[in-house]
């Protein structure tokens, strides 16, 4: 078998720092091939037996937790979840203790969402083993990230010189910053867009505007985020008629960016919103896409991070 | 980390192939007595290749046209850490039921065993078979598991540092088998 070419791999996915795009093109090129798996009858193979990955929640999530347990499951691990919310940490157990408590389970890999940013990072250094972010505070969600780029190379090929937008509420958005840090990566440009109140003083790797026309035109894919109602709250935004007003991605809007350009969204989704309901079912919309690769960009992660990656250690 | 290989001798050309697989073919209709339930199934890449020629050859010698399916076992492999960054996973297609057929499991090479181990349990995730064969073009020795091939072209003795390589028309342009050596 030769594996003369292929790149090494860092043990843990908690942003893109320390990962290059021979690394990115490898893991996505892994992702591929699990879905090769998902398509068999028996969607379930045993690379990852004898192995125990843990969800480890400290902020609620439903869809992102079961595509990770399934995804586990899928390769033969053994998947115990952990639950913030409903558990000692409510009880002010701190996130340190949680883990520690965890790790006499005996643990090979850690999957960690959190509220507050650099928890990951801060856990892969109190327990030495893989860890991967599955969205920290509004810091990164580099999964999230890796399913979007997959899911717009399916449908255009390849990124090299591609102009991808996103829109909504930048600010507060882990999936945009993971974005603009992975799609620059595979040569894409990215234009980021969003009222002023909503953009961040700056986002690396993406190039900001609060002109949503300037953002759409010529656009290669446009991805939509979530606004969040309780931001309403914060005077961040004026009213939510006024948003839809000059933001809202609709039919006739998409129309500024190229014909059939591929259209995101992360999930959950606020029809007519950020979005104009009927896109969500129209052809180009890749949303129902984004969730099935989720699947196998996530079996990839945890395959390189637990198996396939033991050339990087001599 | 690509190994450098030497080009040694040929061990069967295109004709001693071709007989090794026809022998094969009138074994395996022979053995489970006609073609009752038979079927066929390749492992990626050259026994997919060498059980599409058995199928043509009992058709022809049968008048029987058996069906046939394709595995991949990457996944299944018990050495994953060991070949490293970029798991090469193919397709896996059974178009048929295998609950109660004989399945005849066709590779290249019989090395180890560990690829038919896999491929054992592979098949097994898909179905029932009432029995399952194991057909190879080479036997090379140095088996690791207790497995052996039910059908053989050729037992071959070979050092652990030699390669054999099967070619296959289909994927090579050529059939043959040959031995190569591991540069030192």
């Amino acid at each position: 078998m030769s594996a003369s070419a292929t790149p090494t791999f860092p043990p843990h996915l908690l942003d893109f720092q320390d990962w290059s795009r021979p690394q990115i093109e490898s893991l996505l090129e892994t992702a591929r091939m699990m879905q090769e798996v998902l398509a068999r009858p028996v969607k379930k193979v045993p690379a990852l037996t004898g192995f125990t990955v843990a969800t480890v929640f400290f902020e609620p999530s439903t869809r992102t937790r079961i595509s990770f347990e399934l995804a586990a499951r899928r390769m033969s691990a053994d998947v115990v979840s952990f639950s913030g919310a409903m558990s000692s940490t409510t009880k002010g157990e701190t996130y340190r203790d949680t883990l520690r408590t965890l790790e006499q389970l005996g643990i090979d890999a850690y999957i960690i969402r959190a509220d507050a940013a650099g928890v990951c990072h801060q856990a892969y250094r109190w327990l030495g083993k893989p860890v991967l972010n599955a969205g920290d505070g509004w810091r990164a969600h580099p999964t999230q990230a890796l399913l979007d780029a997959f899911t717009l190379l399916q449908s255009l090929g390849s990124l090299e010189g591609r102009k991808i937008a996103i829109v909504g509420d930048i600010l507060h958005s882990r999936v945009a910053r993971s974005n603009a840090e992975l799609l620059p990566l595979l040569g894409a440009a990215v234009v980021a867009c969003g009222p002023a109140t909503l953009l961040p003083a700056s986002l690396p790797g993406a190039r900001l505007t609060t002109d949503l026309r300037e953002a759409l035109e010529d656009a290669d894919a446009v991805m939509v985020l979530r606004l969040q109602k309780e931001r309403m709250d914060k005077g961040l935004l004026p009213s939510l008629p006024e948003y839809i007003a000059a933001y809202q991605v609709t039919q006739a809007r998409l129309g500024w960016a190229k014909p059939q350009a591929p259209l995101l969204h992360p999930g959950p989704m606020n029809r007519d919103v950020e979005l104009e309901g009927i896109l969500a079912e129209a052809p180009q919309s890749l949303v129902e896409r984004q969730v099935a690769n989720g699947q196998a960009v996530r079996m990839a992660v945890l395959y390189h991070l637990l198996v396939g990656r033991k050339r990087s250690e001599g | 980390m690509e190994k450098k290989l030497t080009f040694k001798s040929k061990l069967l050309n295109e004709d001693e192939v071709r007989r090794a697989l026809t022998r094969i073919a009138h074994e395996v209709i022979e053995k489970n007595k006609g073609t009752q339930g038979l079927c066929f199934v390749g492992i990626h890449t050259r026994g997919i290749s060498l059980a599409r020629r058995l199928v043509e050859l009992v058709e022809r010698f049968e008048g029987k046209c058996l069906p046939m399916g394709i595995l991949d076992i990457t996944l299944y492999r018990d050495d994953l850490t060991e070949i490293g960054l970029q798991p090469k996973v193919r397709e896996t297609r059974i178009p048929f039921d295998l609950n109660g057929k004989a399945v005849v499991l066709v590779d290249d090479v019989l090395y180890t065993g560990r690829t038919a181990r896999a491929a054992l349990d592979a098949l097994i995730d898909l179905g029932r078979p009432s029995r399952i064969y194991l057909a190879v073009l080479v036997d090379r020795g140095h088996r690791e598991l207790p497995i052996r091939a039910d059908f053989v072209g050729k037992n071959l003795p070979t050092a652990r540092s030699e390669v054999v390589k099967v070619k296959t028309q289909e994927d090579d342009g050529e059939d043959a088998v040959e031995l190569w050596e591991v540069e030192v």
